[in-house]
């Protein structure tokens, strides 16, 4: 009796074991995250880009643990030729859109978030769109910390966030309902 | 002399009476013609007239004129295909809504017209929304046709240089819901939550 009590416990703790590492490994999977010279980088992400589109977007997280201010200048992605720091707004209906002059400042100890409708890496004279679930290659040039290699996740087309899956993978009549989540 | 008096106060009084009747008509007409003003412009109170008439060339090179949304109740909205977030991410929310309509969005006409003639041309119009619903129909022209509906749909559109000697452009990104009559009845915004714009399309598309 003892015995066989022993053993459900043994194998509660192994079936819970399981569980948790496939937990870890589906979220290592899903997130992702660089961090060098007091610099951490979470989630580099972009999105499927239309045929034909000539510019895409790069978004994610950069979070300052050093003690010094930096700033995110530019940086390179392996489908474009030139890639800018800009800023979105749509302010009374209109959206406006331009470069960040003199890059964007992380001072120590904030997080600075570029995401849909605000900051965001602009991907410029792109050859190709980012494929579904691909990763793309890139570099972060920073003022001070100089350049940090990192891979984009890459997102369905109208994608809200890295983790939105409800998006179009090629955009077209792919998707399942219309209950497509939103980040806000 | 006294009753020339009361004769002439009489003939002051009468005088005066159909000063007061004439002031009530004028009033009357005024008010009525504010009113009539007032319901001519009902649609929405206050709103300057947005859209017109206007001729542009489609995605697949046809020309495309104002005339065919006539009896057809249209969404109408501007961007360009070198625009990396709002453009596309309302191109995409369009096809959910379109799908989510379905057949009903057949008597619909649904307009995105470029900003960006130069680079837009119907090809690369054509090849930017294959990957979206295929009843949006993609606008582009010449530099003045392209001017002139900017102009009459009162949209901002104005090129931003980037560092590489390039451009961007700052535009409005409202989308315009008018009736069958041509009237505006209402927008749908970027900030709206996806049920909202949903509601107003499926209205749109019941009205007619």
């Amino acid at each position: 009796m003892l015995i066989t009590h022993k053993n459900l416990l043994l194998n509660i703790a192994f079936c819970a074991t399981l569980v948790v590492a496939s937990i870890m490994t589906i979220v290592a999977a899903d997130a992702h995250g660089y961090s060098r010279e007091g610099l951490e980088i979470k989630h580099p992400w972009t999105r499927v880009a239309p045929p034909g589109a000539k510019v895409a977007v790069g978004f994610m997280k950069i979070t300052n643990t050093g003690k010094e201010a930096d700033r995110l200048i530019g940086g390179s992605f392996a489908l474009s030729d030139r890639v800018e720091v800009h800023e979105m707004s749509v302010t009374d209906g209109v959206m406006r859109m331009g470069e960040v002059k003199g890059g964007l400042e992380v001072v120590p100890g904030a997080t600075v978030v570029l995401e849909p409708g605000s900051y965001h890496l602009m991907l410029m004279g792109l050859s190709g769109s980012p494929k579904l679930d691909e990763r793309v290659k890139g570099t972060l040039r920073f003022e001070k910390a100089g350049d940090i290699e990192v891979e984009f996740a890459v997102a369905p087309l109208g994608a809200k966030s890295h983790s939105d899956k409800n998006g179009s993978p090629d955009a077209k009549h792919e998707h399942g309902g219309h209950d497509m989540k939103h980040h806000h | 002399m006294a009753a020339k008096t009361t004769l002439l106060a009489r003939l002051r009084f009468a005088l005066w009476g159909l000063v007061a009747l004439a002031a009530v008509i004028a009033g009357a007409l005024v008010l009525g013609h504010m009113q009539e003003a007032a319901r001519q412009g009902a649609s929405l109170p206050g709103a300057v007239r947005i859209g017109g008439e206007f001729e542009l060339i489609d995605q697949n090179g046809k020309a495309f004129s104002s005339e065919r949304l006539k009896a057809k109740p249209h969404a109408v909205f501007f961007g360009f295909t070198h625009c990396p977030d709002i453009c596309p991410t309302t191109l995409y929310e369009m096809t959910k809504h379109l799908e989510a309509l379905g057949s009903k969005a057949n008597d619909l006409a649904v307009l995105f017209i470029t900003v960006d003639p130069a680079r837009d041309t119907p090809e690369q119009l054509n090849k930017y929304l294959s990957a979206f619903d295929s009843r949006i129909i993609g606008l582009s022209g010449s530099e003045a046709q392209v001017a002139d509906v900017t102009k009459k749909y009162r949209i901002v559109a104005e090129k931003v240089g980037t560092s590489d000697g390039g451009y961007t452009m700052n535009h409005t990104a409202t989308v315009f819901l008018f009736d069958g009559k041509g009237t505006l009845v209402s927008t749908l915004s970027w900030e709206e939550d996806e049920k909202t714009r949903q509601a107003k399309l499926d209205r749109l598309a019941e009205r007619g």
